[in-house]
């Protein structure tokens, strides 16, 4: 078993709606693995395939090298935060993740153990309705981590933090991932995910825009040269010795954009200095994450 | 299946149902056992549907359990609620999903479910029977009773049966409430049409046409606490409403196991 998600032309159908169509990605075991896309691409309804929670219409698929139609025998192995926290309101943090424990035949210890992990062990006694988005969201981290997982699904689990409660997250998610846990991680703080996923699967009205290593998808986007003149007036000649030199490139806010990679700034900078321009800055620019999604899906 | 009930009931021990689940039932078994003996000697209706319960029924054996059983409908309309919002809520409050995440197997978190609940409900029939006896203990001097009969083998046997028809009848109303909470996924909803079905509708339903008395769920599930009556036999409500439970009980059941969990 190399995988620890492997899923093959996977489908969800709603009536006439596909929420899911012919989904096929894989994420390798042992690695922290990011899965994108906008609001209604489909991330939920897959998640919850893969949970059991929701049978397919089609296609197949394994978690951990079982079938996703048998989840009982992976979901001892699986820890998951779906669609955010959603605990009993009139319990404390402790005795939801108690009921849990029970019912997983965990040991009670491990609540302590995880209330002191995720920060909450000065308020597990309180009652889960009291508790701010944040905490919740820390509590479902818990929950999710009580079977000791090999593989950890999170759905949005940043939602709510502040800057230091994600940056926890994203420490307990690379701990885990460094200990062999793999992480598959739905998020909308694509900067977040550019540090830690290795890999990613791209989704976009329910199909699989892109599945592989992060590295290689921002790798195969379009790098840019941001070049400013000392004098802005000089803008326009830069534009045209760009242009007349076969790069596609624009003027915006003071600065040129010239469509091409790193290699050919000491080029460019030669050709300036020649027209005797002098430049007060040039910087090659990969596009980051964020920016390559928007460019894929349109949004 | 057990960890799922051991699991359900650190749910129904929170104090805040606990507390209000024992108040509510004490309070009413009280209030029903004082009325049927502080006016056991007024002339007028102290018993169910305004039958007349003199001092001379209550000094027989059966004196024990009159006021254990009279409350066994809204012990019933109890378990009702208990069972509907305990079911449902796992569907307004999402947590349907991280119970299936810990425990696949939908049929065993139903049944232990339902054995937690259970137990649950056998606590609030074993607290109505303290309480009634108690109370009914404690009123029968003044209501000039003698309770010489209630202490012999006729009455302790006598209690013992009526302890397992009221918990039967306990059983089937959350039973009902039950199969309600997994048909609406809703507290609100399912509670709200057990309590109006059962309370409103079949009361008016049997009074206008009492033929229909036969057959009505609620009716049965209650019949079953008295001992039957003289329209409708002890063995007739308990099968018809064994009848009524399995079968939604199974159409319930088998719709849990094959519904998406989309909430």
């Amino acid at each position: 078993m190399s995988t620890a998600i492997s899923v093959s032309d996977l489908t969800k159908v709603y009536g006439e709606r596909s929420a899911l169509s012919h989904a096929t990605f894989e994420v390798p075991l042992g690695t922290v693995c990011g899965f994108v896309g906008p609001n209604g691409s489909g991330k939920t309804t897959t998640i919850r395939m893969l949970l059991g929670l929701i049978a397919p219409t089609g296609g197949t698929g394994t978690v951990l090298g079982q079938s996703i139609l048998h989840p009982e025998k992976y979901l001892p192995q699986v820890g998951a935060m779906i669609e955010g926290p959603a605990f009993y309101p009139a319990l404390s943090g402790a005795e939801n993740l108690r009921v849990l424990a029970s019912l997983g035949g965990f040991p009670q210890r491990r609540v302590g153990e995880l209330l002191e992990k995720v920060g909450l062990s000065d308020r597990g006694g309180s009652k889960y309705k009291t508790y701010s988005l944040g905490m919740k969201q820390r509590l479902g981290i818990a929950a999710a981590l009580l079977p000791e997982p090999k593989l950890l699904v999170l759905d949005e689990p940043t939602n709510g933090l502040d800057p230091s409660g994600i940056q926890e997250v994203r420490n307990l998610i690379k701990d885990l991932a460094d200990d062999g846990t793999s992480v598959f991680v739905s998020s909308h703080l694509l900067s977040e995910l550019e540090m830690i996923a290795e890999s990613l699967v791209m989704l976009r009205e329910g199909k699989v825009l892109f599945a592989g290593r992060t590295q290689d998808l921002l790798a195969a986007q379009i790098a840019s040269l941001v070049v400013e003149p000392e004098f802005s007036v000089d803008l326009n000649k830069l534009l045209e010795i760009a242009t007349r030199n076969g790069k596609d490139a624009s003027v915006d806010n003071g600065a040129l954009h010239i469509v091409a990679d790193s290699s050919w700034g000491a080029t460019f900078n030669r050709l300036a200095f020649n027209a005797g321009i002098t430049l007060s800055s040039l910087t090659a620019t990969q596009p980051t994450l964020e920016e390559t999604f928007f460019e894929m899906t349109g949004e | 299946m057990l960890n799922v009930t051991r699991a359900e009931l650190r749910k129904l021990r929170r104090p805040t149902l606990l507390i209000s689940t024992i108040l509510v039932v004490a309070a009413l078994t009280a209030l029903f056992t004082s009325i049927v003996f502080l006016r056991a000697n007024s002339g007028q209706g102290n018993g169910q549907r305004g039958e007349i319960i003199s001092p001379a029924v209550l000094s027989q054996a059966t004196g024990l359990i009159y006021g254990f059983k009279i409350v066994s409908f809204f012990l019933g309309i109890t378990a009702l609620c208990v069972f509907a919002s305990q079911t449902a809520q796992e569907y307004s409050l999402g947590t349907l999903r991280n119970l299936l995440v810990r425990q696949p197997s939908r049929m065993k978190i139903l049944f232990g479910k339902y054995l937690s609940m259970i137990t649950f409900a056998i606590a609030l029939v074993f607290l109505d029977a303290v309480v009634a006896i108690g109370v009914s203990y404690g009123l029968a001097p003044h209501a000039k009773v003698t309770t010489s009969a209630w202490f012999t083998s006729t009455a302790l046997s006598l209690l013992g049966r009526t302890f397992v028809n009221v918990l039967l009848t306990t059983l089937a109303f959350g039973t009902f409430g039950m199969i309600l909470g997994l048909l609406f996924r809703s507290p609100i909803s399912a509670i709200a049409t057990g309590v109006i079905w059962s309370l409103i509708l079949e009361t008016i339903l049997g009074g206008v046409v009492s033929s229909t008395q036969k057959w009505l769920p609620g009716q049965n599930f209650d019949n079953i606490a008295q001992g039957g009556s003289e329209t409708v036999s002890y063995q007739w409500s308990l099968g018809i409403s064994a009848l009524y439970l399995l079968t939604g009980f199974g159409v319930v059941a088998f719709l849990f196991k094959r519904r998406d969990v989309a909430n």
